[in-house]
């Protein structure tokens, strides 16, 4: 496989809807930032560029089939290869991996992945129906099919197993709206307190109206490109910014949609099959394992996201990442729910499993130079959402993954500053980070790493 | 009296428009006005009846129409289904019917919605809940009856339930839903 740069992204200002323009022209407004971003401009960029993916999830929310090809359309990229992704909250996470592929495979030297979601264009209620037909709609949306249902039951058992409280998740909240204060693509920019999150309007206990992301109308690209597609592009005039932003890992996982099917495998099992590498090599940690099974736990249940676990482990194994935790610089991860952030902290290693509730409290995961309003007991180490995440910079799902994408492109560039017009959320030499995608309940979660090259 | 929200409710609906402004001349500087028009947005209505099999699950929802819980069991491995599936994911053989109707059962997930999909806003409040039998190795998603809202704990996470089936059967997963073992 050939060696794949993350060279540009553009963000729409993700809102709650956008009824000023078309799908398409949402979409033009994140292409045309990515293209300006390398100094080009459209008619030379359309000559270079090989060909695309298009990533959005429901064709409800649009009532319009076929509305990848109505993009490449509107972007004047007809004739050239264009395939539409869609894997539930995780499309953009892996229409990015797909835009990876074409490159690395040799299929092509520059590929654009544009993404979008127009939510705006039913009401709440009834595009909370549309997300919940993502579930078995023989067994599962029958019962109360509501996303947010889901996940808190998976959180009660977190919460019985391991004991994380309703605060600790407020934690995040208060995390990922304060960090996006300071992004002015974010949806939601607000100074909330753990009582702000916890008063808020109950909607599925426990979790509140500010545990859970809101709906949005949104769209990003990435421009990703092979060392010829360097070439290509400089040769018409880009100005491409140095060091370089490599893909150096990717990663996926599934399971199965009704999160009822899973299994609850045994101690050997799970140290077998899931646990990382630190994990594996750790006395402590086994006996720390051991200790939960001998208590009940079982792996994965509904506790955790085994997908996740699977996709990170892949990624880390490509990218030679051995401890996540001091080996990454920042993660932009999946904030659907708060509780999901915990979870995924421990799927993705960067705390073992059960301790997600007291590492999202602990200060580890915040900024430096962000005033929480809250009493953290440790130094930040890497920060998870500094962009604020889908909770607070709202979450069009087939541009999602690829905002993440965009934000952490610009972390390792250092041009946080130049693109939000403030430099609090720069993470101070950023080297590697990682980006985690994840589809309802755990069920596609792709987790790409991009590393800046020195 | 409790406090009213701050916002009304966002609802589409109201009158119906004929005829919207538009320049009365097309001259250069109001066909210039016009990239600053405001959008025009329209309702479309879209309703669909689909006709959904149940396929080889269709004897699990005629069970619960007779007061019978069944689960799908591999025919080697015993690997047991309280959700039914056709195939053992890890055989991949097909599994056999077994009856769990008597089976002890708890509480192993919980939540209260107070909020909804559409279809589902008129019934909240409601508690939905993941089952576990004792010897099958898959939980079940149902509705638990007979809890107090007040009362919401996690303490509800290992309470012994017991299902009812609705006399009037809808053919639906919520035929069967369950209540605390002791009421």
């Amino acid at each position: 496989m050939r060696t794949v740069y993350a060279i540009s992204g553009g963000v729409s200002k993700f809102a709650k809807a956008r009824p000023d323009k078309t799908f398409q022209a949402v979409i033009k407004e994140a292409y045309d930032a990515a293209i300006a971003d390398i100094g080009l401009d459209f008619p030379t960029f359309t000559k270079v560029v090989d060909g695309s993916v298009a990533s959005y999830f429901s064709d409800h929310f649009s009532r319009q089939l076929m509305a990848g090809i109505m993009a490449q359309d509107y972007l004047g990229l007809v004739p050239k290869p264009s395939h539409r992704v869609e894997g539930g909250g995780a499309t953009g996470g892996l229409s990015f991996q797909e835009g990876w592929k074409n490159v690395a495979s040799g299929h092509m030297d520059v590929c654009v992945v544009y993404g979008f979601e127009t939510m705006s264009h039913v009401e709440t209620w009834k595009g909370n129906e549309f997300i919940a037909l993502a579930s078995d709609v023989s067994w599962d949306y029958p019962v109360g099919g509501f996303y947010s249902g889901y996940y808190a039951m998976m959180v009660t058992r977190h919460m019985k197993e391991f004991g994380t409280t309703v605060e600790q998740m407020a934690a995040v909240s208060v995390k990922n709206h304060r960090n996006a204060y300071h992004n002015p693509y974010a949806q939601k920019r607000n100074r909330y307190t753990i009582e702000d999150v916890r008063n808020a309007p109950m909607v599925a206990w426990p979790l509140t109206r500010l545990d859970i992301c809101v709906m949005s109308d949104g769209a990003a690209a990435t421009i990703l490109v092979s060392e010829e597609g360097l070439k290509k592009l400089e040769a018409a005039g880009a100005q491409i910014k140095r060091p370089l932003v490599k893909v150096s890992g990717i990663g996926r996982g599934t399971d199965a949609m009704r999160m009822a099917d899973r299994p609850h495998v045994d101690y050997d099992t799970f140290m077998r099959d899931y646990a990382t590498e630190q994990e594996k090599s750790s006395d402590d940690t086994r006996a720390y394992y051991k200790s939960l099974w001998e208590r009940g736990t079982r792996y994965p249940g509904v506790h955790s996201f085994r997908a996740g676990r699977s996709a990170g482990n892949m990624a880390y194994k490509h990218a030679g990442i051995d401890d996540p935790m001091t080996e990454l610089d920042f993660v932009e991860l999946h904030d659907a729910y708060t509780s999901s952030e915990i979870q995924t902290y421990e799927d993705l290693g960067l705390c073992r499993y059960g301790e997600g509730g007291d590492f999202a409290a602990s200060g580890k995961a915040f900024m430096p130079n962000v005033d929480y309003g809250l009493d953290l007991p440790e130094a930040p180490v890497t920060p998870v959402n500094p962009s604020g995440g889908l909770i607070a910079c709202g979450h069009p799902v087939g541009a999602t993954g690829l905002m993440q994408g965009v934000f952490a492109i610009w972390q390792l560039q250092g041009t946080i500053g130049e693109h939000f017009g403030d430099e609090t959320l720069q993470v101070s030499d950023a080297k590697r980070g990682a980006i985690h995608s994840h589809a309802g309940t755990g069920t596609y979660v792709t987790v790409s790493i991009l590393e800046r090259e020195d | 009296m409790a406090k009213l929200p701050e916002r009304r409710p966002e609802t589409l609906g109201g009158y119906v428009v004929h005829g919207v402004p538009f320049p009365v001349e097309t001259d250069p500087d109001a066909l210039a006005f016009l990239k600053r028009m405001a959008p025009l947005q329209i309702e479309q209505e879209y309703s669909i009846t689909y006709l959904h099999s149940y396929g080889q699950d269709s004897p699990w929802f005629a069970g619960v129409t007779n007061k019978k819980l069944l689960a799908s069991q591999d025919p080697v491995s015993g690997y047991t289904y309280a959700t039914p599936r056709g195939h053992d994911m890890y055989s991949g053989e097909e599994t056999n019917w077994i009856d769990i109707t008597d089976r002890k059962a708890t509480v192993h997930a919980f939540t209260v919605c107070y909020f909804g999909s559409e279809e589902f806003l008129p019934e909240t409040p409601f508690v939905l809940a993941l089952i576990s039998y004792e010897g099958v190795d898959t939980l079940f998603l149902t509705r638990l009856m007979g809890v107090d809202l007040d009362e919401v704990s996690l303490d509800w996470i290992g309470m012994e339930v017991k299902p009812k089936f609705l006399r009037n059967s809808k053919l639906k997963p919520t035929d069967v839903y369950f209540v605390p073992a002791g009421d």
